[in-house]
């Protein structure tokens, strides 16, 4: 079976002051569909990765890949038509915070069934969004389409933002840092739902995240990035394994429940993983 | 740029990343706030524009050809069209519009420097110390300051202007009177942001007076956004007392300035044009330069408002 | 309570207004009676005006009179007219609210267009032609490009016609019900008289758009500019939503939330604008009002004038305070 997506060598630069400054150095990865997640620091290049996929890297910056396929379309030079016949019908993201990812004078509804009508299906743009709703375990739909995002908990936002970018049942989801910016009692629960649907519809998913446990028991597979390169390939199931310092270094600045480590060790860089 | 030794020296002296002296740090900071500046080129042309202006108010006496007041032969030299002897035409009284456009700098900058020197002090210490002391001062402070914002400035300085009685003098005290509003709400803002930090609270712990503090601490702090705004703000100032002028309540003939002399150009409009025009050609000018040097200087001391 | 409140700050800035006006007409002039009834009044009308302005009584008292007088709508009588103030400043307002409301439209219809496009177009020339009409904008006095516009497109061209709201052929075509011109003509169907009414207007009111516009353009530009780099913008284009869309209804509906404000700010900055334009165009409104008052030291027709426009002023700023609570679903919900 060939793979939902496959990105070869992917580029991306920004210009700066002292010339162009690449924040994603020639990363290769292929997805089928399955979990996949990329775990990395802050400025390592995981949240362009992700957002170089859908094309939405901000106009600044410079994407060039050798390879950037999916499910066999060509995306580096699509068509500003073409991407938007893909963008929300068959791939979609979710963003960190609900915060800011919804647009605080539209109500939760218009933005939903926004979603529905492009793509098709305006009579049942309702019905459909009611029943997303619904999928993202929110008890009272009808109150929330009626809802602006500032009355929402981050919680409800974040089921919202969810339940929009799967309503038009995308092949791909890239969700980046979905639950950074809830409470911890919520995450699990946001997570939980995010699995549960992503399994059922067979999606193929990009898990970004900078916390290498939760996405070591949510995905089946691991990219760990550092300094905008893909440091090291994991299975999941097999995190005890890594061979890369960084990823062990990561791993052991984990405080454990059993056996005090104390102090914890604090993560050495070194300057060789640069090359 | 060739390499200067000395010139050099100077320039790594003053970027230097471990100055031995506050001085040096001072003056390095200073000399990168205006490096940055050089680059800025519409920000130049503004500081250009501004440095021609006050050098035409100091050598006017040595740059007009004529003399601004006094006409020549009224038979022959009236309402004259621009040429080789008279650059800009004469005027109704056979007065030479280049020779009074260039004395009427000097009114023009005296009248913004002595505005901005009136405004921003006010402005200044109504700010700082509505903010720094709070409560009903500030409640009370603000509302007198709110008051002075209600009204467009041009139609109080208007107001003051009749009760005052006409007069380039009575035009400015207008002028500035309605000016300080907006600093004192900057002050304002910025001592708020100010007036808990450690710094602050070690002098007063040591037992510094509220005015000590607000005059040698507060102030200092305070100025440089001001600033900032009353440099903004100057083409306003110039275009309102042009305004005043032109309306017949600022500066009262025979003395040049630019907008008394558009009013009085108005009525040869049409087949003198030149006399309205030309002065009107300084004041806009002389806005754009003020314009845009305090652009220029936003964007290098402020960066964060550079896309307001 | 919000609406306690708010009702308390306008009633304590038209006190203030109240204040500075009397500071202005009574206080500051060396002799505050010959400002109100010109140099030339006789010796019985000037002891009497004294008495009336309660010069004889301390400042308090003459404070309270004036405050009493102001409520009622009494300004005193105008020196140049010689009728109550109030009823001149409701005759001219009118032009004034035409010249304004017709400069405002033409603003918004075209900066707001404009400043999202040089928003849009970042950096590129209609970003640096917005710029240098903003920059323009602020820099020439109006007056002045006012006596150009006359220069060129009447005097030169013929395309407008000149100083004045109307012919004096067609200022009896038709009756003064609402004081606007443009619309009475058209009520009454007097079209010639509405084309020529057009014309008159069509300088000034552009003069005045142009000005507004610069102002608009710039700040749509820059609010423009803020919402484009929000998330939610990200999230649109995640949906797969049309640029178009994303720039007309996303963003601009965000925008429009400021914006407001700046619009009645910068209708607002019409009527003060309105003063140097009205006395450029012959334009019989409240700014020429004020001008030939002033001219005339007709103090209590300068007050009263400045106190219209101050209360307008502030009227303008509620009604944008509402507008605000109106397009912002963050602010309405919690008041």
């Amino acid at each position: 079976m060939s793979p939902l997506l496959s990105v070869e060598n992917l580029r991306i630069a920004f210009p700066s002051r002292q010339g162009p400054v690449e924040v994603v150095r020639g990363v290769s990865f292929e997805l089928g569909r399955e979990r996949l997640g990329i775990v990395g620091e802050s400025g390592s290049g995981k949240s362009q990765t992700g957002r170089a996929i859908l094309g939405l890297t901000p106009v600044s910056g410079k994407a060039t890949a050798d390879l950037l396929e999916f499910d066999g379309i060509d995306l580096r030079d699509a068509t500003p038509a073409k991407w938007r016949s893909l963008r929300g019908a068959r791939m979609s993201m979710v963003m960190q915070d609900p915060k800011f990812s919804l647009n605080p004078v539209m109500t939760i509804g218009k933005q939903l069934m926004e979603a529905v009508k492009l793509h098709g299906g305006k009579s049942e743009a309702r019905d459909k969004s009611l029943a997303m709703l619904e999928a993202v375990q929110i008890r009272d739909p009808e109150r929330v389409m009626a809802a602006y995002p500032h009355e929402l908990s981050g919680g409800m936002g974040q089921r919202a933002m969810i339940a929009m970018m799967l309503v038009t049942e995308p092949d791909l989801l890239i969700a980046d840092e979905p639950t950074s910016a809830l409470d911890v009692t919520v995450q699990i629960e946001v997570l939980r739902i995010l699995d549960r649907l992503v399994s059922e519809r067979g999606m193929g998913l990009i898990f970004i995240s900078h916390d290498l446990e939760l996405v070591s028991t949510f995905c089946d597979r691991v990219l760990v990035m550092y300094a905008g390169r893909v440091v090291e390939e994991l299975d999941a199931a097999k995190m005890s394994e890594a061979q890369h310092p960084y990823t062990r270094g990561l791993i052991g600045c984990l405080p454990k429940i059993n056996g005090d480590v104390r102090p914890l060790p604090v993560l050495a860089r070194d300057a060789a993983w640069l090359e | 740029m060739t390499a200067d030794p000395s010139r050099q020296g100077l320039s790594q002296w003053l970027l230097s990343e471990q100055p031995a002296s506050r001085n040096q740090a001072r003056l390095g900071q200073a000399w990168r706030i205006w490096l940055s500046f050089t680059s800025n080129r519409l920000g130049m042309v503004g500081l250009g524009i501004v440095l021609i202006l006050v050098l035409v108010a100091i050598f006017a006496d040595v740059i007009a050809p004529y003399n601004p007041l006094l006409g020549g032969d009224l038979r022959t030299e009236r309402l004259l069209p621009p040429s080789m002897d008279h650059w800009m035409g004469t005027d109704d009284l056979a007065r030479d519009i280049f020779s009074r456009v260039v004395h009427g700098a000097r009114l023009t900058l005296m009248v913004v420097a002595l505005v901005a020197i009136i405004a921003t002090p006010i402005g200044l210490l109504v700010g700082t110390t509505s903010g720094y002391f709070g409560g009903w001062i500030d409640t009370v402070l603000m509302r007198i300051t709110d008051i002075f914002l209600a009204f467009p400035r041009l139609i109080l300085a208007l107001a003051f202007v009749a009760a005052l009685g006409p007069g380039i003098e009575n035009a400015i005290i207008a002028i500035a009177i309605t000016s300080w509003p907006p600093y004192a709400r900057l002050a304002r803002a910025e001592t708020l942001s100010i007036r808990n930090a450690e710094h602050i609270d070690a002098i007063r712990l040591q037992g510094a007076s509220s005015g000590r503090i607000i005059w040698g601490h507060v102030v200092p702090l305070c100025m440089s956004s001001v600033i900032i705004r009353v440099t903004l703000d100057m083409a306003g100032i110039i275009l309102t007392a042009a305004g005043l002028g032109f309306l017949g309540l600022g500066a009262q003939p025979p003395q040049p300035e630019w907008g008394a002399m558009i009013a009085g150009g108005r009525r040869f409009l049409i087949d003198y044009w030149w006399v309205a025009t030309m002065p009107g050609i300084a004041i806009f000018v002389v806005s754009l330069g003020f314009n845009l040097l305090g652009d220029g200087l936003r964007d290098v001391l402020d960066p964060k408002a550079q896309q307001q | 309570m919000r609406a306690l409140r708010l009702s308390a700050t306008v009633a304590f800035t038209i006190l203030g207004l109240l204040v500075v006006t009397f500071l202005i007409g009574r206080v500051v002039p060396v002799d505050p009676v010959l400002a109100v009834v010109g140099d030339r009044a006789s010796q019985s009308t000037y002891d009497r005006a004294f008495v009336e302005l309660g010069l004889d009584r301390p400042l308090y008292v003459q404070f309270g009179l004036y405050v009493e007088k102001a409520i009622t709508g009494d300004f005193g009588e105008s020196v140049l007219t010689k009728k109550p103030i109030l009823d001149d400043l409701i005759y001219v307002f009118p032009a004034t609210l035409e010249l304004a409301t017709v400069g405002i439209i033409i603003g918004t219809l075209f900066g707001i267009p404009v400043g999202v496009w040089a928003a849009v177009r970042q950096g590129k020339l209609v970003d640096q032609v917005v710029r240098i009409l903003g920059l323009v904008g602020y820099s020439a006095p109006i007056f002045w490009l006012g006596l150009l516009g006359l220069l060129v497109f009447y005097a030169k061209w013929g395309l407008v016609a000149g100083p004045g709201r109307i012919d004096i052929s067609y200022e009896y075509a038709f009756t003064r019900v609402t004081g606007l011109y443009l619309v009475d003509t058209a009520m009454q169907g007097q079209w010639g008289a509405f084309r020529n009414v057009v014309s008159h207007i069509a300088l000034p009111g552009a003069l005045l758009g142009y000005y507004s516009m610069a102002y608009i353009a710039r700040m749509t530009r820059s609010f423009m500019l803020n919402e484009l780099a929000q998330e939610y913008v990200v999230t649109a284009r995640v949906k797969g939503v049309a640029e178009w869309r994303i720039i007309w209804v996303h963003a601009l509906r965000n925008a429009a939330v400021p914006l407001v404000t700046v619009i009645a700010l910068s209708y607002a900055g019409l009527l003060e604008g309105s003063v140097l334009t009205e006395t450029v165009f012959a334009w019989p409104g409240l700014g020429q009002y004020l001008t030939n008052s002033l001219q005339n030291a007709d103090m209590n027709a300068v007050l009263g004038g400045t106190l219209l426009i101050g209360i307008i002023f502030v009227g303008l700023n509620l009604l944008s305070d509402f507008l605000y609570t109106l397009l912002d679903p963050r602010v309405r919900r919690r008041s």
